[in-house]
């Protein structure tokens, strides 16, 4: 695939766009931001979890003066930012175990609570894996309690940290190095798995978000929102991996907004329970558009096309566009 | 002031005069009336400045707790059995962090089969988790070792357990004296982190670490144990002129200066230890015992000075490890000199009575050079023989 690069992608909100007005920024391109997650780290080249924690780090950090203090689950990000003696962390920095980090965010907040410092708020942050699967338990009793934390899962779709295995958010037909691409239905099983948002909207808490790193400006304002509310709160950010997904480092924020564009991750705002927003699909494509770019997928393709399969993944795709909504004016 | 109190209670307002800051429970029987009764306290008021949190498991108990702790709280939280393997992950990570979060193990069988009674299976199975464990002899004892708890937690920086008979302790009725608040404030300093996550001076707490510097965070970790060795007679000092009795922070001897045999044990079963020698040396029977309140660190040293002279050592052992043996009687054979006679016998296991009869008769046997390395008392043949029965 031929790209065209162009350094200042004014309009993009890229990062480092700085021809943007100041007003229309993203917090990244502020002088004054504050690079809690800084750079010398350690992901993986073209790492959408770096940059979506980056982001939304420092929105939060934006959104609540600086007082500000995270937790984290074992994971990529946890790993690729602090091999001792470094870090990578300008905020202060809690990690405890894998499977634990929502309920660590709740003590953190109780403590806070009890210590009267309720002017400094909590973030708890994760992947997919410490998010939906092994914290899962701790993540519905932080929801169910109302614990003043707001919880983000950086969902890359799998355990890439281990070598990428299968999650429960990893989608049908993927292939992963626990879902492998042979036998007679190649990839991640079908019909399993499981939406986290949805399930955070039945605890009826005051506000559940999706969002993406292909869309920084939406995400940033989701951060902000959620900082301004209290009571649990939960983001939850498509992270593309080139590393689990077999897809080009330059084509990390492409292969998100195909995401969003293909109906297969519908990104939405709910308020106690009810959808309260969406963000409209704005130029639809079909979910093969998607899916070529990741070799995750190739068996889909390779050596024969599966249509069978792909239709059955656009069928997923055109349910969450009637489900929610994506295609405004649209009779589907 | 003596008040006749159940040990869960009396242990409750002491946490309580102890102002805790956050206190997590997930309720496990026999743990239950420690919380519940806490959880009175905040919900009436009576304790100010705490947080109650009803987690939904121990492993969240445990890791609400430390995100408490290094957010700068207090924090406590109490379990048993199942509920501390639990959060066996969890601990493990506390005492790697360094976090002084104070634990009541109400001490309880571990299944398969499931049993709700006493034995030491749970808190003996954490012996390595790098928590300091002390264990109460009585409710007195229960009570006045939180206090030491929280104070030697906070100086080092490093989780204590303290370990209370289920239901033997917990559910029990006998005269306490509750550490008044006045003399908890007194003994008990407000906390001061040695980290806390502070946004005006942020701090990475939880790196990970690789083979350049782990062996090093073990090694400081294990001689930050051996300094709660010399810290706590020095505590319970201070301890004694706070509160004007007596309390044994890390072996406590009776009758061992001219003993031939000393029984060591811990926990409750010590005060039918105690009944049963005194008999037993009125038929003329040298036999002295020696509690262990400290396990985590373990008090070699404090131990070889207790024993003294004494030929024959009897370790009555509340849990054991299958396929080994006893579990302290491992960590006391080093430590004995080769010419000690040591017996492990294993009683009370699943909350079994321990009675003076069955001690006396294995004690017996034991000063006569009649007992066997491991013996199981009171093992019932007939059940072994219907196990043998049972077709396959």
């Amino acid at each position: 695939m031929t790209q065209h690069v162009r350094f200042y992608q004014t309009g993009s909100f890229a990062v480092g766009n700085r021809l943007l007005p100041a007003e229309a920024r993203t917090v990244q391109s502020d002088p004054t931001r504050a690079n809690s997650l800084t750079s010398g780290h350690r992901a993986c080249r073209g790492c959408g979890e770096a940059l979506g924690a980056r982001y939304v780090l420092d929105a939060a950090m934006r959104a609540t003066g600086g007082r500000l203090v995270t937790v984290n689950a074992t994971g990529c990000l946890e790993v690729f930012s602090t091999p001792y003696p470094e870090s990578s962390w300008r905020v202060p920095w809690l990690h405890s175990l894998f499977g634990n980090a929502p309920a660590v965010a709740s003590g953190v907040a109780a403590a806070l609570k009890a210590r009267g410092r309720t002017d400094i708020r909590v973030l708890g942050q994760g992947g997919d894996g410490g998010t939906v699967d092994i914290g899962f338990g701790a993540l519905s009793g932080m929801f169910e309690r109302g614990d003043d934390v707001l919880f983000v899962c950086y969902d890359n779709q799998g355990y890439m940290n281990t070598g990428v295995q299968r999650s429960g958010a990893t989608p049908p037909a993927a292939r992963t190095s626990t879902t492998q691409a042979v036998g007679p239905a190649p990839g991640n099983v079908f019909g399993q798995g499981k939406s986290a948002p949805l399930i955070a909207m039945a605890h009826e808490i005051p506000y559940v978000a999706t969002a993406t790193i292909a869309d920084l400006h939406d995400l940033e304002s989701k951060v902000e929102r959620a900082m301004g509310l209290h009571g649990a709160r939960y983001l939850h950010v498509l992270v593309p991996c080139p590393l689990g997904w077999g897809s080009d480092a330059a084509q990390t924020v492409r292969i998100a907004r195909l995401a969003v564009q293909s109906g297969l991750f519908p990104v939405f705002e709910a308020e106690r329970g009810a959808v309260s927003a969406v963000s409209p699909i704005r130029h639809r494509v079909l979910v093969e558009e998607y899916l070529r770019p990741q070799a995750r997928f190739r068996h889909l393709f390779e050596p024969e096309r599966r249509a069978d399969v792909i239709d059955g993944l656009q069928a997923i795709a055109d349910r969450n566009i009637r489900r929610f909504g994506l295609l405004p004016g649209e009779q589907t | 002031m003596l008040s006749q109190i159940e040990g869960s209670r009396a242990v409750a307002e002491t946490v309580g005069h102890c102002r805790p800051q956050v206190i997590c429970a997930y309720p496990i029987s026999p743990q239950t009336h420690i919380v519940e009764a806490l959880s009175a306290l905040v919900k009436s008021g009576r304790l100010t400045a705490c947080e109650f949190v009803n987690v939904e498991s121990e492993f969240a108990a445990m890791s609400v707790a430390i995100g408490a702790s290094a957010a700068g709280a207090r924090a406590y939280t109490a379990t048993a059995s199942q509920g501390l393997l639990y959060m066996a992950e969890a601990l493990y990570n506390a005492s790697g962090l360094g976090l002084p979060i104070v634990m009541t193990v109400a001490n309880r069988a571990i299944g398969a089969p499931i049993n709700i009674w006493n034995d030491h299976s749970d808190a003996m199975s954490q012996r390595d988790s790098g928590w300091i464990q002390l264990y109460a002899e009585d409710n007195q004892a229960a009570a006045d070792l939180h206090v030491l708890a929280f104070r030697l937690a906070e100086e080092l920086s490093t989780p204590v357990m303290v370990c209370m008979d289920g239901f033997v302790l917990t559910h029990a009725v006998e005269a306490v004296d509750v550490p008044s608040q006045a003399a908890v404030d007194r003994f008990l300093p407000a906390f001061q982190p040695r980290q806390v996550l502070d946004p005006d001076a942020p701090l990475t707490i939880g790196a990970m670490v690789g083979p350049e510097a782990f062996t090093e965070v073990r090694y400081l970790a294990h001689t930050n144990q051996l300094r709660a060795l010399a810290r706590l007679p020095e505590l319970a000092d201070q301890f004694a002129a706070t509160f004007h009795r007596d309390l044994d922070a890390l072996v406590s001897p009776y009758r061992c200066d001219d003993a031939s045999t000393v029984v060591v044990a811990l926990g409750s079963v010590l005060g039918t230890l105690k009944d049963t020698v005194d008999g037993m040396r009125t038929a003329g029977m040298p036999i002295g015992v020696l509690g262990l309140t400290a396990f985590r660190p373990f008090p070699a040293a404090a131990i070889k000075t207790a024993i003294g002279a004494a030929k024959r050592i009897v370790v009555l052992e509340r849990a054991f490890a299958a396929g080994a043996g006893g579990i302290v009687s491992a960590d006391l054979a080093p430590v004995l000199p080769a010419d000690r006679e040591l017996y492990t016998v294993v009683a009370g296991l699943g909350g079994r009575p321990v009675t003076r009869d069955s001690l006396r008769e294995t004690l017996a046997a034991a000063f006569a050079g009649r007992l066997a390395p491991l013996t199981f008392l009171d093992l019932d043949e007939r059940l072994l023989r219907a196990a043998e029965e049972v077709p396959s």
